[in-house]
Parts: C-alpha cells; structure tokens; sequence
C-alpha cells in the first residue's frame, strides 16, 4: 500500500494530458480553414520531417539559444535534453526488465523503486540513468545561480514571475534533487545504485535510513512531479510543447496574419522568456525597460497589455532576429496594435478624385515604375539622385508620384491602423498594375516593406534602390568611378532585418569608395531611432538612442556616413558633422 | 596682465570693449575675422528704419580708432582657463597666450545650416536661398534684382521658423528676429520688384519690438505681401527651374501649393561653436538651447556661473542690434562692480 506515492505523479500526468488536448485541439480547430488544409496537405511530406529535425535542434539542443549564449543555451538543454533522455532510456531500462513495453508509465519513472535486483545490462543503466541525472542536476544549479545571479548569463534583466509560475518553477526545482534523494535512499537500503546515488546512499547509510523515509522522499519527488505537471499549462513551460506545434506548423507554411488569431496565441505561448530579447533592445538606452517583447507576450497571456508599453516600441526587429524560437515579434505587435486601435476617419475618397498627372505611357511599356513615396519626397536630394540615375542610364520610367501620390500605407500599419492603410495600398496596387512595368521600383524601404508584404503585386518584382542600380552596373549602363573616400554603411532595419538585402548597397560602396566594416552590422544593426513604429517616443529620449548608435557607426571616422533609407538619413543628418549620404547619391555622384 | 579680454569683435565685443575703455579698464578685442563687425559685415539694411548696415559698422570702426582699441584680428580662441588666483588664461589659434582679470564672451551666434532641412531643397535646388545668402545678395546689388537663375522674380515666398521652433531640427526655441527679418527683407524685395507676389509662410509672427508691428502693418497694406499661416512641408522643382511648395494653409484648414520663382528660408540663429569650446575649457553653464546660461535672467544676464567670465550680445540668445548694444553696455558696467568688489 505504500505504493500510493504514485497517485500525485499519475493524476497530474492525466491532468496535463487532458489539458494539452483540450488546449492544442481547440487552437488548431480554430485555425483558418485554409490553414487546416496546409497542415493535411503537408503532414506526409518532406516538412514534417524537416519540422522533427528542428524540433530536435530547437527544443532538445537548443541550438540558436546557445549561439547567442552558450551557459544559457546549456541550461536550457540540461532540463530539455536531459529530461528526455531520461525518460527514453527509462522506458527501455523497464523494458530490459519486464520485456514489455505495455507497463503503466510509474513503471518507468520509479523503476528503482520498483526493482533493486540485477537483469543483464542492470549495471550499465543504473550508471547511465545516474550520469543523466547528473547532467540535469548541473541544470538545475545553474538555473539557481541564474535567478540569484542574472549577470554570469550575460543577461542584464531577466522576467518577473506570477503566482503560477513560481508553484511551476519551485516544483521544477525540487524534481530532479527529490528524484536524486529518493533513489539514493533505496540504493542505501538495497546496496545498489549507480556511481552517483549509490555514492549518496553511502550518506544515507551513515546517517541511518529506514523505510518509511525512503517512501517519504518517493512521495516527495512524485508530489513535485505532480504538482509541476498541474502547474504547466498555466505557466511559461506551456512553451516546452507550444514551441514544438509552432515549429510543425511553421513547416507546414502557416503565416501570421493582421488578425490576431489561434496561430499568433501559439507564437505568444512559445516564449521560453529565455530573455535573449530584452538585451538587445535599444530602448533600454533611453531608460525604458518595460516595453521589450518578452513583457508583451507576457501580457497578451495575462490580458493586461497597456497601450503605453504596445505602441512604445521602435518596431526595429532586433528582439526578433534574435530570438532563439523564432517568434514573429514584430507583426505579433503590430497585430496587437490592430486589435487595439478604434478606426477613426480615414475616407480616402479624395484619392480618385485626384487628376492624372501626365499623360500615361499607354502604347510603350516602362521598364520600370518608380515609387518616390513620402519620405523621398522630403529629401529631394536623393529623389533627383535617383532620377539622374535613371536618365543616365536611359532606363524607361514611369514616376508613379510624381505630382501626387498616396501613402504606401506603411506608416498607418505599424501603427495598427490596418483598415485605412487597405484604402491606400488598394489604391496605389491599381496604378501599379496599371502601368504594366515589370518593375517597381522604390527608394523608401519603409514602402518596400509594405509593398513586399501586403500588396499582392503577382508577377511584378519589387526593387530598392540600390538593388537596382547595382543591376544596372552589372548590365553595363552605368559607370561607376572608385574614390579614395571611406565610407561606412548603415543597414536601415526595413530594409534590412525586414527585407533581407544586406549585399547590394554594399557592393555598390565599394564600386564607389573604401567600406568599413562596423561592430554591428547587417543582421545585427542598430536602429537610427527615427522609427515611424513607434510615434510615443520623445525627441530627447530618440536622440539618446541616435546618439549610440552614431557611437557605434563612427568608432573608425568615416568621412562618409552611407545609409538607404530617407528616413535614416533624416534622423542622422541632425547628429553629426560628418557627411550622411543615400546610396543613390553616392552611386549619382560616382556616375562617369 | 590686461584687464579685461574680449572674445568676439561683433558690435557686442566692441560696444563692451569701448565702454570698458572710457571707463579707465585696458581692454584688448580677439577677433577670428580679418574684420570686425561680426555678421553685420553681410547685412545689407537693418530694421526696424532700413538703415544701412554698413553705416552703423563705420560709426564702430570710428569708435574704435577714436580709443586707439587694441584688436587682434584672424585669431581664433580655444580655450579659456581660470587660474587659482581669480585671473584667466586665453588660449588662441597663435601662438600667443593672454592673461586677464576678466572675459567677456562676446563671440555672437552661427546660423542654422538648412542643408538639415533637407525636405526644403537648399544646395539642392538653385532658387533656394537662405535669409543670409538674401542679405549678401542685396547688398552685392548692381541692377536689376535676379533670381539665381537670372529671372526677374514673379513670386517669392518667405519661410519662417527654418531650423527654430522645430524639435526635429533639434532647435525647439524661437529666434527671435526672423519673423521682423522677413518682414524686412519682403519689403525690401517689393520695392525692387514692384510686379512680384510675396507669400511669407508663418506659424505665428513675433513682432515684439519696437516698429515691428508698425512694418508688419505696412507689408501688408502698403505692400500686398500675403500671410499664410502654416508650415511648409516640402519643395518640389518643376523643369523650368520654379519651384512648387506644398504649404498646410492652417487657418483656412486646406492644404495649397504655390508656385514660386524664389524661395527664401528664414534661417534661425544657434549657438556658436565656440561656446561650447569655452563650456568645456572652464565649465561655463550653457542652457538647453545651448547658449550660454546666464547667472541671473532678471539682474545678472550679463553675469556667468564662472566669477570673472561675463557675456555680450548673442552669445546669450538671439537679439536684434538695438537689444545687442544695450546688453554690451551693461557688460562694462557689471565688469566694473565686479572690478569694486573684487578689488582687482
Ligand atoms: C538674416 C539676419 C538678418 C538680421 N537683420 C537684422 C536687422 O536688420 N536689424 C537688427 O537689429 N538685427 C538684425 N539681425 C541680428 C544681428 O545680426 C545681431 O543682433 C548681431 O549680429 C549680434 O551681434 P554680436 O556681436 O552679438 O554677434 P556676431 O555678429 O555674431 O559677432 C560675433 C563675433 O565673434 C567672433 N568670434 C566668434 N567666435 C570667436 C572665437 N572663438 N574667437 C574669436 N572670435 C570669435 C565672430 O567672428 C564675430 O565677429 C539679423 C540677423 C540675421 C540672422
Ligand atoms: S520572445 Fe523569444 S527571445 Fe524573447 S524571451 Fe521569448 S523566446 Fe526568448
Ligand atoms: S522591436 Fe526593437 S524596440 Fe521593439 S522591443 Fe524589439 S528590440 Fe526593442
Ligand atoms: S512609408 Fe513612409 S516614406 Fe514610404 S511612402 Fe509611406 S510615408 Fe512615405
Ligand atoms: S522669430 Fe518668427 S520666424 Fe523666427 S523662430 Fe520665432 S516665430 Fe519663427
């Protein structure tokens, strides 16, 4: 009758099960139809395959996790890795024993309980399920250290905990030195054990143990196991399972969507709350430290997300390229913004009403369509850049807003205003469309963006700037003379980090003058701070953060600062004495 | 040892340096031009009486030989260093070191380089000039007024606030003078372009001294310049070489734009650099806006937070000729307590 100590691990195991189902099912039930048939249609393919091997790499070895930190990656893969290993050798150790696998799941998880007599192979388990053991306890002393000490992480901040989580994190803690425990306790009363717990039993032996204490220890580490397992669906370890489904379901070429819907609350509960994306926040600069991701995946969870912390965010990316699990922080945000804004008047109706400016090229087909969009238009030095670019090489445009345009919708976007920005990119896709050019072709990353990413273009292709004048070098229509200026190059985050074109402006530097390298570049760039994401920002708190930046861009004296974005140019010309130049400038001014 | 060293032969460094002088100091003027007389050097006429400016510098020049004033000219001030015992250490472009009892920091202010305002298209097109270059342009005259591409202008427009006012620019303060400077300088074109329609684009008008309101008045029932209340926000060329302005008419709550042959941005007034030179050499206070902090704003704004070291003129903040003298001449006079109680 002693054996009762299993019903707090048994009716925790079952009610986490019937939790998991519960949850799981009813989100992916509330999947887009469209979305439910990818995951039919994909769930025999390839993509499941490639979604195991990731689900291995991310959630047992926790690959990017240690790319950016090693100890912290390590933690993490201590408690995962090692807690499946456990649980896999477990099962085949009872195997060896009974012959079957067909025994209940105590069975396994209290196998030394159960059996203390040898079987062939009984000395290289015991060892190997010690050195297990062994390996997550290693896990488990750093995550102490850890909450005593953030700082050996490398990490600055880490998260506050709520009520469930810490019943949650506690019992987590006690698991595995309760199993450590009990195991030794019956390796002392039996004289077995491996290296470790029979090492430990050789403790218990010389203190004196008796029976009634071992049992109390197996109560002890099935009453964590339990109380763990009834804590879990309301805490962060939901993100254990959730990070897995994300992954499938990411194979499986599910997109967020504006909405918010069942696939972004999957993204929400896959946070580990690994911390990796408080660090990287700029924002910290300026003092505010309560707006970094983590803190909103926490609040959407906790329904107490204010629109302070939502809208106080430069929207830059940076938390999401470094996030291990892959979490689409930015349109999550923006999709929050969505859910948070009231539609307020935005009749465009003025829009067709507004007279053709020129007479359209209807019987020859330009080359390409050129989209100036606001920004440009406040920095005419490099829309005429752009243009003499074009003449030069005698490419066939069509200025799309020449005399007058409507706002790609970007700006309206990022703030959460998606009805109205749908009125705009509705209007400009159909003058795109219209002009038939094969090419759009855009100088603002900020409208390459949207135009990437909402605007259903088909067959037309979207190019920047200087992605397109570096074609034009390519097929011989422009020269460019080298000079002996350095220059370094400033990866705007839209374009960048949100279109993926790193190579290009670059290449294009250094046909025209001598690129330096910068500490944190590409990938890892740093915000400008003149982000239209986040309009909540003061100006001193926004010059704080340029001020860093430019720190960062200057380190080796340029005598030219090079960016591709209007706006960033905008933002860093009021800094600096040294000279801040658009690529299309620099390639007009290079121009043979 | 002198007694007091002047920074800055603008009409503050030389109004101090002559009150000073009658008032028994040795007074020495450092100036990093090859001429005194500061910005009025490049002005033309001066409201609120459309005087010439040239003729207030000669009454200056006049002043200064009448005195005798010693005047170094093209040499440029570092640093300024207080010493242990009261006594102050100038550092120049030379290879000379002068010693004082006491400073004025007279070294005025730079002007705002609308290059920043990029969306305006200066240096990027060619009739973009600014309220300075405006200046130059008058008083170079010979003939007929052009525009910089050699057309008679039909309309002009005035910018107000250019680099003032504006948080983005970094400059959140008024300038003060650049609302009665275009008044001036629209006027001043009417007469020379009888046929020309003036637009000055304003957020509010500032016409605080005296004669200001009386010019205001006039520009616009004498002279027809039209007010329009709103900023600009952004230039386009058109291929002929004029340029169209998309403006938020504020007070009739439409936006507009106006084709123009000419436009002049009022260039606001901003710390000179060496203020922030002498900030660091001797830790005088400098306010938000970046001129020099003034001890006291109501009986001491000729005073600083380093004993010893006193302002003239702009050094300040911005300030029209009249209000520039005015404060140059309280400079001596603050100096000469200063002299009384220290005992120096
Ligand atoms: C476009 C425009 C039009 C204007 N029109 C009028 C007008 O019509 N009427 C009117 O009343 N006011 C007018 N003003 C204002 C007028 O220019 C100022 O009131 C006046 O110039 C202030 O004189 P200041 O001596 O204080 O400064 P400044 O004229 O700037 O003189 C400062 C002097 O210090 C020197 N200096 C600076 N740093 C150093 C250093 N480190 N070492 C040595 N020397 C140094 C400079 O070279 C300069 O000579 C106008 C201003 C502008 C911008
Ligand atoms: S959002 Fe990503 S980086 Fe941030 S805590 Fe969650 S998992 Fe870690
Ligand atoms: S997007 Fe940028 S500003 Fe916003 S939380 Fe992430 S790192 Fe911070
Ligand atoms: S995104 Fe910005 S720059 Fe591009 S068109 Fe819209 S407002 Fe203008
Ligand atoms: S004086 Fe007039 S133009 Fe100049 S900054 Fe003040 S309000 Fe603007």
């Amino acid at each position: 009758m002693e054996t009762y100590f299993i019903l707090p691990f048994t009716l925790g195991m079952l009610f986490l099960l019937i939790v998991l189902f519960i949850k799981y099912g009813l989100w992916i039930t509330k999947l887009s139809h469209i979305d439910k048939l990818r995951i039919v249609q994909s769930i025999f393919t390839r993509r499941s395959w490639d979604a195991i091997k990731e689900s291995f790499l991310e959630g047992l070895v926790h690959r990017n996790m240690y790319k950016r930190n090693p100890l912290l990656g390590y933690m993490h893969m201590c408690f995962a890795m090692g807690w499946f290993l456990i649980i896999v050798f477990g099962h085949v150790e009872c195997y060896m024993y009974y012959g079957t696998l067909a025994k209940a799941p105590w069975y396994p998880i209290f196998f030394q309980y159960y059996v203390h007599e040898w079987f062939p192979g009984e000395r290289f388990m015991t060892n190997l399920m010690d050195f297990l053991l062994l390996y997550i306890l290693t896990g488990v002393l750093l995550a102490y250290f850890k909450r005593i000490n953030s700082k050996i992480f490398g990490i600055k901040k880490t998260t506050k905990l709520k009520p469930l989580d810490r019943v949650a994190l506690i019992s987590l803690w006690f698991i595995f030195p309760m199993r450590l425990l009990a195991e030794s306790a019956t390796a002392a009363l039996y004289g077995n054990g491996g290296f470790l717990t029979n090492t430990v039993g050789q403790l218990f032996v010389w203190i004196g143990v008796n029976s009634s204490m071992e049992s109390m220890l197996w109560w002890g580490y099935s009453l964590s196991l339990g109380l763990f397992f009834v804590g879990f669906p309301f805490s962060r370890y939901m993100h254990i399972f959730t990070e897995i489904l994300f992954i499938f379901l990411r194979h499986y070429g599910i997109k967020l969507k504006k909405q918010f819907n069942s696939y972004s609350r999957i993204q929400v509960y896959s946070c580990s709350r690994c911390g990796v994306c408080i660090d990287v926040c700029q924002m910290h600069v300026a003092n505010i430290s309560n707006n970094q991701s983590v803190y909103i995946l926490k609040n959407i969870r906790d329904q107490n997300l204010t629109d302070r912390k939502l809208y106080n965010c430069l929207l830059c990316g940076r938390c999401e390229q470094a996030c291990p699990v892959r979490i689409n922080l930015n349109d999550l945000r923006i999709s929050q913004r969505i859910r948070a804004t009231k539609e307020f008047n935005s009749d465009y109706a003025f829009l067709q009403t507004l007279p053709v400016d020129e007479p359209q090229m209807i019987d020859s087909k330009p080359e390409v369509i050129y989209f100036a969009g606001c920004m440009t238009h406040m920095t005419p030095g490099i829309k005429k850049s752009v243009l003499k670019v074009l003449d030069k090489a005698g490419v066939k445009y069509q200025f799309m807003d020449k005399e007058k345009g409507a706002c790609c919708g970007r700006p309206l976007m990022l703030a959460g205003q998606y009805e109205a920005a749908k009125k705009l990119i509705a209007y400009n896709r159909e003058k795109i469309l219209e002009s038939r050019a094969p090419i759009l072709l855009v100088s603002c990353p900020i409208c390459y963006k949207v135009f990437k990413d909402d605007y259903e273009l088909g067959q037309i292709t979207i190019k920047h700037h200087s992605e397109y004048f570096l074609e034009l070098v390519n097929q011989g229509r422009i020269q460019l003379a080298q000079s002996e200026k350095t220059i370094v190059y400033h990866d705007p985050c839209e374009l960048g980090r949100g279109c993926g074109v790193y190579e290009p402006p670059r290449e294009l530097l250094r046909m025209t003058g001598q690129l330096q390298s910068v500490q944190q570049e590409k990938v890892n760039s740093l915000c400008c701070s003149g982000s239209l994401g986040d309009l909540s920002l003061s100006m001193a708190d926004r010059n704080v953060i340029k001020a860093e930046t430019l720190k960062v861009l200057l380190q080796k004296n340029p005598d030219v600062l090079a960016t591709a974005c209007p706006l960033c140019k905008k933002t860093f010309v009021k800094g600096v004495d040294v000279q801040v130049k658009d690529i299309a400038e620099i390639v007009a001014e290079a121009m043979e | 040892m002198i007694d007091v060293l002047i920074i800055g032969g603008g009409i503050a460094g030389i109004e101090t340096a002559c009150s000073l002088q009658d008032l028994g100091y040795e007074t020495i003027i450092v100036e990093k031009e090859k001429t005194i007389g500061g910005h009025l050097n490049d002005w033309d006429t001066l409201f609120p009486t459309h005087r010439s400016a040239s003729e207030v510098l000669a009454h200056y020049t006049d002043e200064t030989r009448k005195r005798a004033l010693t005047i170094y000219l093209n040499t440029y001030v570092i640093s300024v260093k207080k010493q242990d015992d009261g006594t102050f250490e100038v550092h120049t472009s030379r290879d000379v070191v002068f010693r004082s009892k006491a400073v004025v920091v007279a070294s005025g202010y730079k002007l705002f380089n609308a290059e920043r305002k990029e969306e305006y298209g200066y240096k990027i097109y060619d009739n973009v000039l600014t309220s300075a270059d405006l200046e130059v342009k008058l008083k170079d005259l010979k003939g007929e007024f052009k525009t910089p591409t050699d057309k008679v202008p039909e309309r002009i427009a005035f910018i107000h606030c250019v680099g003032s006012r504006d948080e983005k620019s970094g400059n959140h303060y008024c300038s003060k003078l650049c609302c009665v400077t275009a008044v001036k300088q629209a006027i001043h074109l009417k007469q020379l372009c009888p046929k020309a329609e003036i637009f000055c684009c304003y957020m509010d008008l500032r016409m605080y001294g005296p004669g200001f309101e009386e010019m205001y008045r006039e520009a616009q029932e004498k002279y027809h310049i039209q007010f329009i209340r709103g900023r600009l926000s952004e230039v386009g060329e058109n291929s002929n070489g004029t340029l169209q302005l998309k403006v938020e008419d504020t007070l009739a709550a439409r936006p507009c734009k106006i084709q123009v042959d000419m436009l002049v941005l009022m260039v606001g007034m901003e710390s000179a650099k060496s203020t922030e030179l002498f900030a660091q050499s001797c830790g005088l206070k400098c306010a938000p806006n970046r001129f020099i902090q003034p001890l006291d704003h109501h009986i001491g704004s000729n005073l600083t937070n380093v004993e010893g070291l006193f302002t003239a003129g702009t050094s300040i903040g911005p300030m029209s000729v009249f209000d520039t003298v005015n404060h140059a001449k309280a400079t001596a006079f603050a100096i000469r307590d200063y002299f009384i109680n220290t005992a120096r």
